[in-house]
């Protein structure tokens, strides 16, 4: 019982940094673009948190330049997918590839280096005391139960909220959005970098918490984890929680289970080939509109040449 | 005021593309050397390296090509795709399906055989192991109209864990003190080598032979002119009768079989056995996207393409030595140039106006 609880808050803490990064994502999809970028601005995130961190001694500060390093990388695949409408397939890709070179860069003096300064886990009164559901869920860190407030927020927001009915339509019909007086530029700009901004957010949970260090390419391929998790989550914040915990649980258990068999590098791909079994479970037209997988993904908007 | 204004043009002339081009790498390397500066790293000897240790030498150009091998390969077979408007993003684990096939035959299937026997069924199986990887994401595309980027991308991080297992597990040298490596080919698979340098010239053979037939395959066949108008406009093709699953399957057979070309390459013509995945691949695959880019689709200009990216990696490597800077940057330089090759796009469908308001 007491390995079973050890493993299943290991699991929440290793699926934050992943359900911090889908969150995101779902946004920056929700509103028609893809960023395959989200491994880039993760570990942008990683070590511009670590970095400021150890100079300030402030987490806080570190989560915040995290936050920017994130969001101003979203800043660039925004502009040029938005605005210059380019592929938003290669801009994607050219940002991971950025951010891993351009963080092994800045990161080059501070390998291995252990930081002091820690954001300590802390257990919530009376809700801790639960037996077993909070000892699991509420003897984490602040980063966590902001993760739970954030997954909330974002189903209330994309499902309940007018604000998610016009992130949806800028991601379904932008045109029709843009004649129902959406500012559809505006929308796309604010959800890819709020998406960017999570990334960053869940670099900066792995250098400062999980890990806590700099390690060159310490994210680990957890951003494609991400990306296949919207899919996997199709794309609602509820299920990504499930699925973020799921995968998590999967990377804290792979050496409990290598002691019964089961071989991690198989095990490792099972997240992969999962994503791949939703994508096409769900790939049907009228699965497709169930789901509400956004229609006008990866499609540039040029108001100039809209149809409605 | 002054406004932007975009204004759609007719196809740009070739000498502005060209112009375009340059400008848009000049632009990269001018943003990485600011991040060089900021770093306190010196922008112009760390170019000045880059440049001397990759083209300034016999030694330090021939392992330029020998980089450029795979880049090209892969790079050849994605302006094929990337014309049909298929986005394949699994060159990478294409190219390791190539590399597992090779050694399968190399140490175990056909172990003991005469090279004449065994090269040409290493790169024979291992294209169409390439193939074969890149055949789930075009089935199912063809099929089901599955979305291929994930699922090419998804498939590449299944082909790295399947090497891993390959190297922790059954095919784990017994004679390597425990490194996860398979144990070293037989000399009969080794593929030979231009005397004093690493080009297998076999494989580069290869990469100009394919860059050739795809470009007759582009430009003389009905296939190629049927992928290009699938490209262009999906629906319309199905209305003129073309058959998308042909287009969808043969474009993505041979890029995937070509990738899995350079995998039978690197293994059977550096390595020399199976290794882990990351020292195979090297990233080839995602950085063989820009060959494509920056050829403009051209399977031709994908070879000059090729040996000024490989340039780029060999210059990473000099750096990391001599400037201490990690290998890495690389990826850096290469994502930069991405960015804006694909932020210049709009400059080859628009004209910019400023216009007084």
């Amino acid at each position: 019982m007491e390995t079973a609880i050890a493993l299943l808050r290991t699991a929440i803490s290793a699926g934050t940094p992943l359900l911090l990064a889908t969150i995101g994502e779902i946004f920056a999809e929700r509103s028609g673009v893809l960023n395959l970028g989200v491994e880039g601005m993760m570990i942008m995130g990683a070590v511009s948190g670590f970095v400021v961190t150890m100079f300030t001694g402030s987490p806080l500060l570190g989560i915040a330049a995290a936050l920017m390093a994130g969001g101003l990388l979203a800043l660039l695949h925004a502009f040029i997918s938005i605005s210059l409408r380019g592929n938003q397939v290669v801009s994607g890709l050219a940002l991971t590839m950025i951010g891993l070179g351009l963080s092994a860069l800045i990161g080059r003096g501070f390998v291995g280096i252990p930081l002091k300064a820690k954001l300590s886990s802390l257990s919530i009164p009376l809700l801790s005391d639960i037996p077993v559901i909070g000892e699991i869920l509420f003897k984490q860190d602040p980063i966590v139960y902001f993760s739970y407030a954030l997954t909330i927020a974002s189903w209330i927001t994309l499902y309940k909220t007018k604000l998610g009915v016009a992130i949806r339509a800028v991601g379904e019909n932008p045109g029709a959005a843009d004649a129902m007086g959406v500012n559809v530029y505006l929308m796309r700009y604010a959800c890819v970098i709020f998406g960017g901004m999570l990334a960053g957010l869940a670099g900066a949970y792995l250098s400062i918490v999980y890990i806590p260090a700099w390690v060159e390419g310490m994210t680990a391929g957890r951003g494609w984890i991400a990306v296949a998790l919207v899919i996997f989550a199709l794309w609602d914040p509820l299920r990504a929680m499930l699925g973020a915990y799921l995968f998590g649980g999967l990377e804290a258990a792979q050496y409990t289970l290598q002691a019964i068999g089961i071989n991690p590098c198989i095990l490792g791909m099972f997240p992969y080939l999962a994503t791949i079994a939703v994508l096409t479970l769900s790939a049907s037209e009228t699965m497709r509109k169930k789901i509400g997988a956004p229609s006008a993904l990866c499609k540039p908007y040029i108001r100039e040449e809209r149809t409605i | 005021m002054i406004l932007i204004k975009l204004e759609k043009r007719q196809e740009a002339s070739a000498k502005s593309n060209a112009i375009i081009l340059v400008l848009s790498v000049l632009l990269a390397l001018a943003i990485a050397s600011l991040i060089f500066a900021a770093q306190g790293v010196d922008p112009i000897s760390s170019y000045k390296e880059i440049f001397l240790s990759a083209f300034a030498s016999s030694r330090g150009l021939a392992f330029t090509i020998t980089k450029a091998i795979p880049l090209a390969l892969c790079g050849i077979g994605l302006t094929l795709v990337f014309k049909a408007n298929i986005w394949n993003i699994g060159a990478e684990g294409q190219l390791l399906l190539g590399s597992i096939t090779a050694t399968w035959l190399a140490l175990f299937a056909l172990r003991g055989y005469p090279s004449l026997v065994l090269i040409p069924l290493m790169f024979i199986l291992g294209f169409m192991a390439g193939a074969a990887w890149a055949f789930i994401p075009a089935i199912l595309k063809a099929k089901l109209n599955v979305n291929e980027i994930i699922v090419t991308l998804m498939l590449n991080y299944v082909a790295f864990k399947l090497v891993e297992y390959l190297i922790y597990g059954p095919w784990r040298g017994a004679r390597e003190w425990g490194f996860p490596i398979t144990e070293e080919f037989p000399k009969s698979a080794w593929l030979p080598q231009i005397p004093g340098t690493q080009i297998h010239y076999p494989t580069l053979a290869l990469a100009l032979v394919s860059a050739a037939l795809v470009y007759l395959l582009m430009s003389r066949t009905k296939i190629g002119f049927e992928a290009k108008v699938y490209g262009l406009n999906p629906d319309a093709a199905r209305y003129a009768g073309i058959n998308h699953l042909k287009v969808i399957l043969i474009t993505m057979l041979i890029s995937g079989g070509l990738a899995g070309l350079a995998g039978v390459g690197e293994v059977a013509g550096i390595h020399h056995r199976l290794r882990y995945p990351w020292s195979i691949s090297c990233g080839y695959g995602y950085a063989a996207i820009i060959v494509a880019w920056l050829a403009r689709l051209n399977p031709l200009a994908a070879i000059p393409v090729s040996i000024f990216l490989g340039g780029l990696f060999v210059g990473g490597y000099s750096i990391q030595t001599s400037l201490n800077l990690p290998f890495s940057v690389v990826n850096m330089f290469n994502g930069l140039i991405l960015s804006t090759l694909v932020a210049s796009e709009i400059l080859f469908q628009y004209r910019i106006k400023l216009v007084k308001s």
